[in-house]
């Protein structure tokens, strides 16, 4: 399926990339010029990726991106001046100079969840995004990237798992730039294309070139607008190159020099401007205009970032707990009765659908030899079927064992029953059954005395930790019920 | 009214915060169908469906990231870790990204991850665990550790309330071997707040979870000695209620903490920092711990019981800690 753009969303995907390119250009002068507080990281020659995959999504989609994909923040309407005040740790930054690069996030407006440094960790965490969606009735999708060499972490492979076992409205982006750090693909793993490793976890999945932006937002949108529509997370591999190293600090020695102009010849903005062209989507003074717009905008925004104040030494103290700053309301979009039985969509039975094993149309050894193949297209492996005595299946109406009373790990049966009765003779048992469980010493009952002795200050004669349970609690707790 | 177990009371905080608010859910391994490894889901499916008890595949890290991202939305996830063990798993999930969150960017991450803790029930090295000190020591995070019915129900529900990520260990030698009558209808236990369960003059037991019970018979065996000991149960290690610690130990001035975590680095040693800092002029005596091993949790009977804290441990430390 095709999803046609009009020319002015084409334009638009060049105003993004473009503004995604000059943005960087201009941060790596103020590296240059020890402006830029930590790391800098690249994304050249990828902001079709990052610019093609944000733009499928609709404005209340949740995006989560990597450090490479400012891109897609500003598709999302993130300002310029974010990402320069981000890494020149100003106060004026999203995170108020806490933190750097792309990791700063945005639940109430533009919907985007920050990353953290750990790869792989946005998987999951994008997914319970997008399960949460769904409970609440909000048709959404959450969309998150990693990298090539990402795709190797657990959390990867557990949040795909997780994914697919929900059939969660999730699309994932392997943005493959052929390196990670200074590792080749090659060196990270044997298969020819990241994307097949989707036929595992029961999921969809997409290769493209993502150095064409349109290729990669009509593979994006049409797996989208899938997922949204229940068809389960989807994986979209795209190929692309990591054209400078890691990060400032690392020239990429250890690329071969063709391989960089094999890519440069590939260029995704030189590209598009030609697709443009040869299309009649624009002409030559349009294209000045939105260069001329971009830097417009990022002379201002610079300015801004540049004479912005670094944050008040005090504040590393503030804001490791919500103390009530924060209202927390969930957005329901559907009626909240219908999340629960008997109105509940999902139907609270488990069938076992079949009973495991081989399945019969799976071949045996010997026609595995005789045919020369098995399994899926491209797969290597081979299942030998049982070799002749007869298989023991289970009849379907056999009916189930009755429930057995209830038992839990170590709390019952003969093991513990032993322990019980040696712990009652020893003096130094933790028997409940003795006084002191079940009393006080001043005979009142133990342990409900909720409101035990309070002491408001510490010795420094300021309140401990200024909390909200400070507060009297009941009246706190129904405080919050109100959503603060 | 019967008394319940603790088991039956954190049973039923689920169940009274998932009926009061449609936005909490639960998510874990085997939670549904079976009702949890321990049963303290038991039940929920059926009254609130499979849209809100959410079984998972095992993958901790996967779970408790879906957690935190559910969270966003401004749903309140209650997660289950199948043994408070496997929380090693998702270490990264929980203290990279729940922790920071609120700091970094301003997220609060209202979820609760809790989970069957503790030793003396020959678990092993894996079933064992009592992991609460690595995530004290992450700022961001609130940890509870009740001892008593009463405390788990009300402080499970405190902590589904709070607007921060909270960890809720559940003594699993605790479930049901405390019990006691609570009161019908809703109440809550606050967060930070300790407990004085026995009030004495001569020194202090600070202690928690099961060891406020072990520590409140050695107090009784002390008393028969003429050593009149208050026990005092933290509830929660973070906040740690700082003022209930100095305040006694001002009047007592002796000091013995008891855990049943491992020596080094157990919270024993914060606290003695807390007293020396806020108490030293008070201290009488020097500050005194009883606690596991530094080693894995053994497997074999004598093994455990030689690893654990005990009432004669605890007896034996507090009579030489009168004698200053
Ligand atoms: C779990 C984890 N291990 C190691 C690192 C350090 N690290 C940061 S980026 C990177 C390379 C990532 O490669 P890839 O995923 O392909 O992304 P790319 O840099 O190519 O965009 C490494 C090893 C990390 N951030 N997280
Ligand atoms: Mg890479």
């Amino acid at each position: 399926m095709s999803y046609p753009l009009t020319r002015e969303q084409y334009l638009d995907l060049y105003y993004y990339m473009q503004l995604n390119r000059m943005l960087e250009e201009r941060m790596v002068r103020l590296f240059r010029q020890n402006k830029i507080v930590g790391g800098l990281y690249s994304s050249l020659g990828q902001e079709g990726v990052s610019v093609g995959t944000a733009y499928a999504l609709e404005k209340k989609d949740w995006l989560a991106p990597m450090i490479r994909n400012i891109g897609a923040l500003l598709v999302k309407g993130v300002p310029p001046r974010d990402i320069f005040t981000q890494h020149m740790a100003k106060y004026t930054s999203p995170t108020l100079g806490k933190d750097g690069t792309s990791h700063f996030g945005d639940l109430k407006v533009r919907h985007i969840v920050s990353p953290i440094s750990m790869l792989g960790d946005l998987i999951p965490v994008m997914t319970g995004v997008a399960m949460a969606g769904r409970y609440l009735g909000q048709k959404i999708v959450a969309l998150t990237w990693i990298g090539d060499g990402g795709s190797s972490t657990g959390a990867f492979h557990e949040g795909l798992c997780l994914a697919a076992s929900q059939r969660a409205p999730f699309v994932l982006i392997l943005e493959n730039n052929q390196w990670a750090y200074s590792t080749p693909v090659s060196r990270q793993a044997p298969v020819k294309n990241l994307a097949d490793r989707a036929v595992a976890y029961g999921i969809k999945s997409a290769i493209v070139d993502g150095n064409d932006v349109v290729a990669v937002y009509q593979a994006t949108k049409e797996a989208v607008e899938g997922s949204r529509a229940g068809d389960g997370p989807r994986l979209i591999e795209v190929k692309t190159m990591r054209m400078r190293g890691h990060a400032q600090h690392d020239p990429a020695d250890y690329v071969p020099k063709e391989m960089f102009e094999h890519w440069k010849a590939r260029d995704p903005i030189v590209r598009y401007e030609k697709y443009l062209t040869d299309n009649k989507l624009w002409d030559q003074r349009q294209k000045a205009e939105i260069l001329a717009r971009i830097e417009r905008l990022l002379d201002e925004d610079q300015k801004f970032a540049e004479e912005s104040p670094m944050p008040p030494p005090e504040l590393a103290e503030e804001g490791v707990y919500c103390e009530g700053c924060h209202t927390i309301a969930a957005d329901w979009k559907r009626s909240k009765q219908e999340v629960t039985p008997p109105n509940c969509s999902v139907e609270a039975v488990w069938k076992v659908e079949n009973f495991g094993g081989l399945e019969p149309e799976i071949p045996t050894a010997k026609e595995v030899a005789a045919s020369g193949s098995n399994g899926p297209p491209g797969s290597a492996r081979s299942t030998v079927k049982n070799s002749g005595h007869g298989a023991i299946a289970p009849k379907a109406s056999e009916p189930l064992a009755e429930k057995p009373e209830a038992r839990i790990p170590f709390g019952r049966g003969p093991k513990d029953k032993e322990f019980r009765q040696a712990a009652e003779n020893r003096s130094y048992g933790r028997n409940p059954r003795e006084k002191s469980f079940q009393k006080g010493p001043q005979g009142k009952s133990f342990g409900t005395n909720s409101q035990g002795k309070t002491f408001n200050k510490n010795s420094h004669g300021k309140p401990f930790r200024k909390s909200s349970h400070d507060k009297p609690f009941v009246k706190n707790s129904q405080d919050k019920q109100g959503g603060r | 009214m019967a008394a319940i177990t603790m088991l039956e009371a954190i049973r039923q905080a689920l169940f009274e915060e998932m009926d009061r608010d449609p936005a909490v859910v639960a998510i874990g391994e085997d939670i549904g169908v079976y009702g949890g490894a321990f049963k303290a889901t038991e039940g929920l499916l059926g009254k609130f469906g499979p849209e809100r008890v959410i079984e998972t595949p095992i993958a901790e890290t996967g779970l408790v990231g879906a957690a935190c991202g559910m969270s966003f939305l401004g749903l309140r996830p209650v997660a289950e870790m199948q043994f408070i063990d496997f929380i090693a798993c998702c270490f990264n999930q929980v203290t990279n990204f729940v922790a920071k969150s609120h700091y970094l960017w301003g997220a609060p991450v209202p979820m609760v991850l809790r989970g069957p803790s503790g030793g003396g029930v020959h678990g092993g090295p894996f079933h064992s665990a009592n992991p609460e000190m690595y995530f004290a020591h992450t700022p961001g995070l609130k940890i509870i550790y009740p001892s008593t019915a009463y405390d788990a129900k009300g402080l499970l529900k405190s902590a589904i309330r709070d607007n921060n990520p909270v960890l809720f260990f559940e003594h699993k030698f605790l479930y049901r071997r405390v019990k006691e009558e609570i009161p019908a209808g809703d109440y809550t236990v606050p967060i930070g707040k300790a407990i004085t369960r026995r009030e004495g003059r001569d020194l202090t037991i600070l202690s928690y979870a099961a060891m406020a019970h072990t520590s409140l018979e050695a107090a009784e065996t002390l008393a028969k000695e003429g050593i009149d000991a208050e026990v005092i149960d933290l509830r929660t290690l973070m906040p740690l209620d700082k003022d209930a610690i100095l305040a006694s130990v001002k009047r007592t001035n002796k000091l013995l903490v008891v855990h049943e975590d491992t020596r080094t680095g157990g919270i024993a040693g914060e606290i003695a920092a807390i007293v020396c800092e806020g108490a030293f002029e008070d201290l009488d005596g020097p500050i005194t711990r009883v606690t596991a091993l530094d080693t894995p949790v053994p497997y074999a009977p004598p093994l455990e019981e030689r690893f654990l804290p005990n009432a004669e441990k605890i007896v034996a430390a507090a009579r030489e800690l009168a004698k200053y």
